[in-house]
């Protein structure tokens, strides 16, 4: 039995990191395709939202705990890192490294009371969160410049490199995204993972089995916020302008979105998810303002008749189309 | 600081609070009989206001039936994305009906954004703008308006749920849903009517409050949350103790803004919200019992 079990793991193990590989590799020849072109750039700000899908999703997807102030984490990452890098002068990468611990100090210190919360009331709580934390962004006008947003935020560099282009941006983004990938999946494949796998499908089971669920549920919700802070540095840094309309409630509702259209509890499904709504809205560019009607559908219909998301959707789609059109072929 | 001006604050905050009590209270009543906290709330406060102002100024008719059309419009709204959206998902989690309600509130703004447009709009007053001094403070007919329609409207959700047959199993609905259809009562029917009523409140608090804040498409988003706070305060009832947290709110919005600072106003409800739902789950007036946890 054992060695059925452990050969096993270690075949599922070697197909995870063919598949990672696959990937890393899809993701790190697409510039060449692009040739520098328009999507070259819309795909850093897909590189971002993957970012941002996946912490979402370790939270909502893994623990099953909802939250519509993700926004807020990822806006104070990109100011914090824009204010201390432009306006104080201080290193940007040790200030992202800084703000990120922080955001998660934060998110670690509200998590405990917030995550207490079920359901309908840990999206209002959290929803609430995100709506203070936008007021801040509009009304601290001497810190962040308001309404009008907050410029002259200086590119990331290294050595002699500075991170000036879409061309390098890509790479510097995606890198992250892809390291954070790797570690998520290595996460949610671990004891870590069952127990928030436990924990989204019952809370007293999961404590039963020795997990200790506040405790866990805080853990995720402040990693997720440490890793949209980073993706926040990183957004602020290769824009080198913010503004707090980026990081309102609506933002909050479409990376949600994202991790719904892609599939919960899948990292891979989160790429899709943030890939589809960042490239709709280009492509809907021709019937302008009709984006907001398509993400309202797609939220609906996809919770109520894909609530698997893309990743398990398009699969069994596939082999009901198949299996009915296996099933008239052998009628006739 | 304007301490003069309290008790214009005290008037202006008691007229936004009986806004918030009206949509509120249809929070309320939908929680209470699905255990759904309906996020699209807030949109049919904006369908009030606009479709008022479509039947106004389109089709040219008098106020008082553009009224009726439109509460009856939002309504028809309510009970279609009842029938639709709610019905159909009756066994899912809490976190796909958050999301199912959050969906249908884009749908709606998104339709109304495609159908009216971005701009906002103004309405004209029930009975002219002749300003009426009480005391050191002054009002506006629309205020009596809005104190006499929510008075009223809260009055007779009173009595409708005490004295007739659907309104009390309603409120079996609430205490226990399972046994409510053990003794026969029609669960269906009654999640049903109370997307109906709800619908039906929230468009009226949209139709009254337009003419004195103006109407847009988006301007159900923040209008349902303060609703929400409002019914959180008070314990989810639909009665007194959501209109007392409205109230409060709405004058500690119109105190903190006038002397303190108009840019953080918003933020008021939602400080209070957290509090609320961290410190005192079950609301201001209820004595334990109620788990939010």
């Amino acid at each position: 039995m054992h060695r059925i079990d452990s050969r096993d793991k270690k075949k599922l193990f070697r197909h995870e990191w063919v598949k990672f590989a696959l990937f890393s590799l899809l993701i790190m020849i697409l510039p060449v395709l692009f040739e520098g072109g328009y999507l070259l750039n819309v795909f850093i700000f897909v590189g971002i939202h993957t970012l941002l899908a996946v912490a979402l999703n370790l939270l909502l997807g893994y623990a099953g705990q909802i939250s519509l102030g993700q926004a807020a984490f990822f806006g104070l990452g990109a100011f914090a890192s824009g204010i201390l890098t432009a306006t104080y002068g201080q290193n940007p990468w040790l200030m992202m490294v800084v703000v990120a611990a922080a955001v998660g100090l934060l998110a670690f210190a509200i998590g405990f009371p917030i995550l207490k919360l079920k359901g309908h009331y840990l999206a209002m709580a959290t929803l609430g969160f995100g709506i203070i934390v936008y007021i801040i962004f509009n009304e601290a006008v001497e810190l962040t410049g308001g309404p009008s947003g907050f410029s002259g935020i200086p590119n990331l560099t290294v050595g002699g490199i500075t991170f000036d282009s879409d061309f390098k941006n890509y790479y510097l983004i995606w890198g992250v995204t892809l390291v954070t990938i790797l570690l998520s999946l290595n996460l949610v494949n671990s004891r870590i993972g069952r127990g928030l796998r436990a924990i989204h499908d019952s809370e007293v089971a999961a404590r039963v089995m020795g997990v200790n669920v506040r405790l866990m549920k805080v853990q995720i919700f402040a990693l997720s916020a440490v890793i949209s802070s980073v993706a926040g540095s990183l957004y602020a840094h290769t824009m080198t302008f913010v503004s707090p309309t980026s990081f309102g409630f609506n933002f909050s509702v479409e990376l949600v979105t994202m991790v719904i259209i892609g599939g919960l509890g899948s990292i891979y499904g989160s790429f899709l998810g943030a890939a589809l709504l960042t490239l709709l809205p280009e492509f809907l560019r021709a019937f302008q303002d009709y984006d907001i009607v398509v993400y309202g559908f797609l939220l609906v219909f996809m919770t109520m008749f894909m609530p698997g998301g893309l990743v398990r959707g398009i699969p069994s789609l596939v082999q009901n189309l198949r299996a009915r059109i296996g099933g008239g072929a052998s009628d006739a | 600081m304007h301490f003069d001006q309290i008790s214009q604050y005290l008037l202006s905050g008691l007229s936004t609070g009986a806004i918030y009590a009206l949509i509120g209270v249809g929070f309320s009543i939908i929680h209470n009989s699905t255990g759904i906290i309906n996020f699209a709330q807030g949109e049919f406060v904006m369908l009030g206001g606009m479709l008022t102002l479509f039947f106004l100024s389109a089709l040219k008719l008098p106020l008082i039936i553009a009224v009726v059309l439109a509460i009856g419009v939002a309504t028809l709204a309510g009970v279609v994305f009842e029938r639709l959206a709610i019905r159909p998902m009756k066994d899912a989690s809490p976190i796909s009906l958050v999301i199912i309600t959050i969906g249908g509130s884009i749908l709606i703004r998104g339709i109304a954004m495609l159908l009216w447009g971005k701009e906002t709009h103004a309405i004209p007053t029930f009975s002219g703008n002749d300003p009426i001094l009480v005391g050191e403070a002054t009002i506006l007919p629309q205020h009596l308006w809005i104190f006499a329609v929510t008075a009223v409207v809260i009055v007779c959700t009173k009595l409708y749920f005490s004295f007739t047959i659907s309104g009390k199993a309603m409120r079996a609905c609430a205490y226990n849903r399972r046994a409510a259809g053990l003794v026969g009562i029609d669960v269906k029917r009654m999640v049903f009517f109370s997307f109906a009523i709800s619908a039906a409140m929230g468009s009226m608090a949209g139709i009254i409050v337009a003419p004195l804040t103006m109407t847009s498409y988006d301007v159900g988003v923040m209008l349902g949350l303060k609703g929400f706070c409002a019914a959180i305060i008070g314990g989810m009832s639909s009665g007194l103790g959501t209109v007392f947290g409205g109230v409060i709110l709405g004058i500690l919005e119109s105190l903190g803004a006038g002397l303190f600072s108009s840019g953080y106003k918003d933020a008021i409800a939602f400080v209070i919200l957290l509090v609320i739902l961290l410190v005192r789950p079950q609301g201001l007036f209820k004595k334990g019992e109620t788990e939010r946890v």
